[in-house]
């Protein structure tokens, strides 16, 4: 008897076992379920939840290698030893800072998936397996791994295991764990030393009265928030040669990944393009403020406003976000008038955050989780717009 | 018991657990929100809701015979006003720092939905010493949740209780947080105090399952 058949037999002796969630979860990740309906006509299509998730999670991968390379990268940078970005030195420092937080994250959250399975008695669901690629690439890289696990905790239990699981959430689950971070734990998400590896530690040795040199962590949105300069090049930007969460800084990458996920049809185009516009507008608006004379070079928004609008698109957290939390087809809009709009309203709010709230120079994800809650509403005037518009057309029709 | 009747005492084991004012009927959730970042205000509160909805409902029941129909609820608001301003002079004058940190909610309890809810349901139509009971009992009901809801958010968001550092100095790291552990300021801010009483009313209802309402 071979494995497959082995295992099956095994699942089949486990009816109704409290153990069998787990196991089935193992077994569907390893083979590909044998049952099948038996009634009904059904039409099957290629693309189910799984291979949604592998493909975003693929997506991801280039990211996550980036953020081990920069995470390398940026600390021998600020330490005063430089090395290559693309160096062995680079990665391997890299790598064995974020992937504890890829472990932590995955081991936890699959951890509460699996235990609410069983006490639910349903099947495992894949919903963690996005998320937990996401979590780590949006955190600072020094967070301790406590309270990584904390965030994580709280970000399935409370922001999709009570709303019913999978599919059921209304607001996004990585982003939840981040904003629990970010509420929790400010000290670990903002603020000038977070940023880069090392920085907090060399911080409290300097602080404990040690003889060594201060090395600063801030990312470009954090010194223009307090109206500094900063030396880093729109190709340092783009290419995301710069400080900040593990994963979020390459644009060029992000937007590699989103052309992917555009042509394999996973995420909506609608919403990556009017998030971006809606950025842009918003941009556009803050430069005009600025040229009209309306702020003072002395107020503590003018850095901000005074940021070439299009360079938004490449800082901080805004295309990691749009790419891939926006376009969350679970807490997102789901008609495409909708999409338009809901876009549309996160890139502007985020740029609005940004600029107005320096405490919080990262707005696209208070802008996302806003925008989610709305997402339902904006949905619903939508179809009732539709179906009035189509009510007219019948009325003109029969009088 | 000796001291009360099986029925009377109902009314006071009642509103502690299955018909939680704040966990089951959902009345009060304001105040539980606004005072519960430490375990000190939300006991204080406790005792002061306690007090006004106890003597509030005597007070209704004793009188609930002559009050007219028509302007009950002034009435009602007339007795409630006056106990708060009662509480809210006592507190300044024994507990000012206590009573600047309740700040407005001490007045507010009189808006406290339970307090019209108990003179309006119960006090109206039962005899004074039912009212009392049923007045404690509600109170206490209310301020259990209260004060779990501020034991929680005290030891996890400050890391004391009643202000003592139960979990070390946070400062000169010692305690727990020489392991690097660190306050939660999220529990601080209201969001995570509707947090805390959604998981104890989740709790509450894991546990007695006539309590979930079937659509």
């Amino acid at each position: 008897m071979g494995l497959k058949e082995k295992l099956h037999t095994i699942k089949e002796k486990g009816k109704g076992k409290k153990w069998l969630p787990a196991f089935e979860a193992v077994h569907t990740f390893l083979y590909t379920p044998n049952e099948t309906t038996h009634s009904g006509g059904h039409i099957k299509g290629a693309d189910d939840l799984k291979r949604t998730m592998t493909m975003v999670v693929l997506a991801l991968i280039p990211c996550l290698i980036f953020g081990m390379f920069n995470t390398g990268f940026q600390h021998f940078q600020a330490f005063g030893e430089p090395v290559d970005f693309f160096s062995m030195d680079a990665f391997w420092y890299g790598f064995l800072k974020v992937l504890p937080l890829v472990v932590v994250s995955y081991v936890v959250g699959l951890g509460i998936e699996v235990l609410f399975a069983i006490i639910k008695g349903h099947e495992v669901e894949e919903g963690y397996f996005v998320t937990g690629m996401l979590v780590p690439l949006i955190v600072p890289v020094d967070i301790p791994l406590w309270m990584l696990s904390v965030a994580v905790i709280f970000g399935v239990v409370i922001g999709k295991e009570i709303f019913g699981g999978t599919g059921m959430n209304i607001l996004n689950p990585a982003l939840i764990i981040r904003a629990f971070l970010f509420f929790a734990y400010p000290t670990w998400m903002t603020g000038d030393k977070v940023w880069v590896s090392g920085a907090v530690e060399r911080a409290n040795e300097m602080a404990s009265g040690a003889d060594v040199a201060g090395v600063s962590g801030e990312t470009i949105l954090g010194s223009l928030a307090q109206g500094r300069d900063f030396a880093y090049s729109v190709y340092d930007m783009f290419f995301g040669f710069i400080p900040g969460s593990v994963g979020e800084t390459s644009t060029f990458l992000i937007l590699l990944a989103g052309l992917f996920l555009i042509y394999t049809k996973i995420a909506s185009w609608r919403i990556m393009v009017s998030a971006v516009l809606g950025a842009l507008v918003m941009g556009l608006l803050f430069n005009g403020v600025v040229n009209a004379g309306w702020v003072s070079e002395g107020s503590k928004f003018y850095s901000l406003m005074n940021t070439v609008f299009w360079h938004h698109l490449i800082l901080g957290g805004f295309a990691f976000g749009v790419v891939f939390m926006a376009t969350d087809p679970v807490t997102g809009s789901q008609t495409n008038k909708g999409k338009w709009i809901y876009g549309f309203l996160i890139g502007f709010i985020s740029i609005m955050i940004r600029v107005f709230n320096p405490a919080y120079p990262e707005g696209v994800m208070l802008a996302i989780l806003l925008m989610n809650v709305f997402a339902p509403t904006i949905d619903h005037y939508v179809v009732q717009g539709n179906v009035k518009g189509r009510l007219k057309r019948i009325k003109a029709k029969t009088a | 018991m000796g001291l009360l009747s099986k029925k009377d005492a109902k009314l006071i084991t009642d509103p502690l657990a299955d018909n939680n004012p704040i966990t089951v009927q959902v009345l009060g959730i304001c105040s539980a929100l606004a005072v519960t970042a430490e375990l000190k205000p939300s006991i204080v509160m406790a005792i002061s809701v306690m007090f006004v909805v106890a003597m509030g409902s005597t007070l209704i029941s004793l009188i609930r015979n002559i009050i007219p129909p028509k302007i009950r609820i002034i009435v009602q608001l007339i007795i409630a006003a006056v106990l708060v301003i009662i509480v809210d002079q006592v507190l300044k004058a024994f507990a000012y720092e206590l009573s600047k940190q309740l700040s407005v909610f001490v007045g507010l309890i009189i808006t406290n939905c339970i307090i019209m809810g108990r003179f309006e349901a119960f006090a109206l139509a039962n005899s004074p010493w039912r009212s009392f009971l049923d007045g404690i009992g509600n109170s206490a009901g209310y301020g259990i949740i209260l004060i779990i809801v501020g034991f929680f958010r005290e030891l996890l968001g400050s890391g004391s209780l009643l202000g003592f550092k139960v979990l070390g100095d946070s400062i000169e790291k010692t305690g727990l947080y020489a392991y690097g552990y660190e306050n939660n300021g999220f529990m601080l801010l209201a969001p995570m105090a509707l947090i805390t009483i959604g998981i104890i009313i989740w709790v509450q209802r894991s546990r007695n399952t006539a309590l979930i309402e079937n659509n």
